[in-house]
């Protein structure tokens, strides 16, 4: 290590670094990596937009790229397929909304999915306990046999769900069997109890959504409604106002107790940035969608995508359970010594997991129009790891956000979809897909390596 | 001696036992830990440091022997008593964990809330405090990664997370045995600014520079028996040494008592 490098340099601010060593040929290897100082959330340090912009210049640079990546594989995605679809429809309104509601069974499950892979661990069962969930409710909504109300069979299969979650949970956290062999288990076990549970009643197989009673019609509407077009500008103005107020409220209690806050331009950027990204969809959704007729709102799916985002998030960062969980991931034995029920924590996490592949599952019935032996659980749980990963969660533990899966769930859908519209055979779309997974994973692996994230020389 | 007159001491442990299996790890072991002192442990590999601090962390329990915390018998019996009573241990390994930035480490496990949320403006004000109550004024950003700090830095944190809770008697292991001679010169002064704050330290090491450097009392364990404890004025290097290797065969008549017991040996 050259003297020069031992020490981060240009981030502008003051270097407090420690006296540099009395014998140069005393090597410390515990000195400050270097390029660390870019690791520091640049909000903690820059206090005016050019020192913001340019210390994320600088963590970019140094390998901590965050949910860069996934951004511009998006950008990618959206660029390449409007150049190559057929009559560029890629970026149509109708197709937009067509590839959210694809992508969205694949956006739940990999928030779920992000649920395992914080601990470190990985649920593959997800792609099969979802379905059963769904295939609860659609059975129990089914007017010639059990004819319950939508919101009991809902409740009734997130509930299933959650059970399957802390049965395997436990045996994971209690038995300390590894997450992998539990879940691929399970991947098996509710394949099979799926297609125990289509086979009752008289549907052959195959209890469809499509109908008449107000309940089938609530389990369709899942995927398939949505809002007036007014609605849709009332509940986005709504979301923003509150999501902004909320940043704003934050940093001024910051800077009342005395604290940083990022610089107020910050601030009203990202506001900008989501009123932006609203005013986008809500326009885009209000559109004529139907060759025929009319079809335009902004569809429930987006919605429940966002609630699920919303809600997971918040537990996440302002919760003591996200805490907890992070932290175990991030170190188990600290976190046992902190006095943190580990099991307890670790055991929910897989609760949440499946509760939360429940809630995929009914969006997938949903835009199926009902249930099949037809579900490919392995493809699907394989769609939410890649899907999470993409979005820049690490498969080591410790590390992403729920958002990750929304924006990774939108790049693999992106291609499903933009693949059917050239008319291409689904083995490229698997090869595609897996190019750009292996692509995610590199970066996630470089990033780590440009950080040396912890300890040093490995 | 000194330490007769300095009145009782914050932490006496008596006729400690522990063994696993067929090892005696502890044999009647004896030791005192006054406040506003650093004593330093020192013994060889397998010597049963480790095990002795650990029966006072409360992760082991002693088969025998009694443990008196400001007179008082205590106790000890996990992790979560040793805290109430004021017992902070920092483990060699620091148990930090790297993905969570400073703040979020010092609080682990005793997050303040507000409304039933994490309160961060508050936990970070006083993180800040701490850090710079103990002069840890290098690090950057408390709201940055552990994982980004070098090694000096994260010992400072794992010090300061551990002195935040009040605590009267912080236990160090191995402090400085991976840290290079800047920083270990950076960590030594920190736990010298615990004992100038009043608190007591038990230190663990191997290096007999920063034993001999900051430690106000010794103890040395000899194959799980205590078999000198004393003012680190009454040692020189070379007594150290030969009690650690040797158990002060040569030493007793001439060198430091035992001490502890009051001369009931």
């Amino acid at each position: 290590m050259a003297p020069a490098d031992r020490h981060p340099v240009g981030t502008g601010m003051p270097v407090a670094p420690e006296p540099a060593p009395p014998d140069t040929a005393l090597v410390d290897l515990t000195a400050a990596p270097e390029g660390a100082a870019p690791l520091l959330p640049p909000e903690v340090i820059a206090q005016t937009l050019r020192e913001y912009l340019r210390v994320h210049v600088l963590r970019i640079r140094s390998g901590e790229s965050g949910m860069l990546p996934v951004l511009l594989g998006l950008v990618i995605v959206a660029i390449v397929f409007q150049a190559v679809s057929p009559h560029h429809v890629f970026l149509s309104a109708r197709n937009i909304v067509n590839l959210f509601q694809q992508s969205a069974v694949f956006m739940v499950l990999a928030m779920a999915e992000i649920f395992a892979l914080l601990l470190g661990e990985i649920d593959l069962s997800i792609g099969y306990v979802g379905p059963v969930g769904a295939v609860i409710a659609v059975q129990l909504v089914q007017p010639v046999t059990t004819n319950w109300p939508w919101e009991a069979a809902i409740v009734v299969a997130l509930l299933a769900c959650a059970l399957i979650g802390a049965i395997q949970g436990t045996l994971v956290t209690r038995l300390r069997l590894p997450s992998f062999i539990v879940t691929l288990a399970g991947l098996l076990t509710f394949n099979g109890v799926l297609l125990i549970v289509l086979a009752f009643g008289p549907f052959s197989g195959y209890p469809s959504l499509i109908g008449r009673s107000v309940n089938l019609h609530a389990l369709y509407d899942l995927m398939w409604g949505h809002v007036s077009p007014l609605m849709g500008w009332i509940i986005m103005a709504a979301v923003v106002g509150v999501l902004s107020l909320n940043l704003l409220l934050r940093d001024t209690r910051r800077r009342q107790s005395g604290l940083v806050a990022p610089p107020l331009s910050i601030t009203l950027i990202k506001i900008a940035f989501m009123a932006a990204v609203g005013i986008v969809v809500v326009i885009v959704c209000n559109l004529n969608r139907a060759a025929i007729g009319t079809l335009e709102g902004v569809p429930y799916a987006i919605f429940i995508v966002l609630g699920v985002l919303g809600i997971w998030t918040f537990l996440l960062q302002r919760t003591r359970y996200g805490r907890y969980l992070y932290a175990i991931g991030g170190n188990p034995e600290a976190a046992r010594r902190a006095g943190i029920n580990v099991n307890m924590v670790r055991t929910l996490a897989f609760v949440l997991c499946s509760l939360t592949a429940g809630v995929a599952g009914l969006l997938y019935a949903s835009y199926l129009g009902g249930m099949s032996n037809n579900v490919n659980g392995g493809q699907l749980v394989l769609y939410a790891v890649a899907a999470a990963v993409i979005g820049g969660t690490s498969l080591f533990g410790g590390r992403g956000k729920i958002v990750h899966g929304v924006l990774g769930g939108l790049v693999i859908g992106g291609i499903y979809n933009g693949m059917y519209l050239l008319g291409l055979a689904v083995q490229w779309e698997f090869i595609v897909t897996g190019l750009v997974l292996i692509g995610a994973v590199t970066i996630d692996s470089l990033s780590r390596r440009g950080t040396a994230s912890g300890s040093v020389g490995r | 001696m000194v330490e007769a007159s300095v009145g009782e001491p914050l932490l006496k442990v008596r006729g400690i036992y522990k063994s696993f299996g067929a090892v005696q790890a502890l044999a009647d072991v004896d030791l005192d830990v006054p406040a506003g002192q650093i004593t330093a442990l020192c013994g060889d590999n397998g010597a049963g440091k480790s095990v002795l601090i650990k029966c006072i962390a409360g992760i082991y329990e002693p088969e025998q022997g009694h443990i008196y915390w400001e007179g008082r018998p205590a106790r000890i019996r996990n992790a979560h008593d040793a805290g109430a009573l004021g017992i902070e241990t920092v483990y060699q390994d620091l148990a930090l964990a790297d993905n969570l930035d400073i703040v979020q480490n010092m609080f682990l496990g005793r997050e303040r809330l507000r409304h039933r949320l994490l309160d961060e403006n508050d936990m970070e004000r006083a993180a800040a405090e701490t850090l710079a109550g103990l002069g840890v004024t290098t690090v950057r950003s408390i709201r940055q990664p552990v994982g980004s700090l070098s090694g000096g830095q994260r010992q400072s944190v794992a010090v300061a997370k551990a002195v935040m809770w009040n605590s009267k008697l912080v236990i160090m292991d191995e402090p400085t045995a991976a840290l290079g001679v800047t920083q270990t010169t950076m960590v030594l002064n920190l736990i010298e600014r615990l004992r100038d704050n009043g608190l007591a330290v038990l230190m663990i090491s191997h290096n007999l520079n920063d034993v001999v450097a900051v430690a106000d009392r010794m103890a040395v364990l000899y194959l799980g028996r205590m078999v000198a404890q004393d003012a680190a004025s009454a040692f020189d290097r070379q007594s150290i040494v030969e009690y650690m290797t040797t158990g002060g065969v040569g030493l007793t008549t001439t060198g430091p008592g035992v001490g502890a017991r009051d001369g009931a040996r």
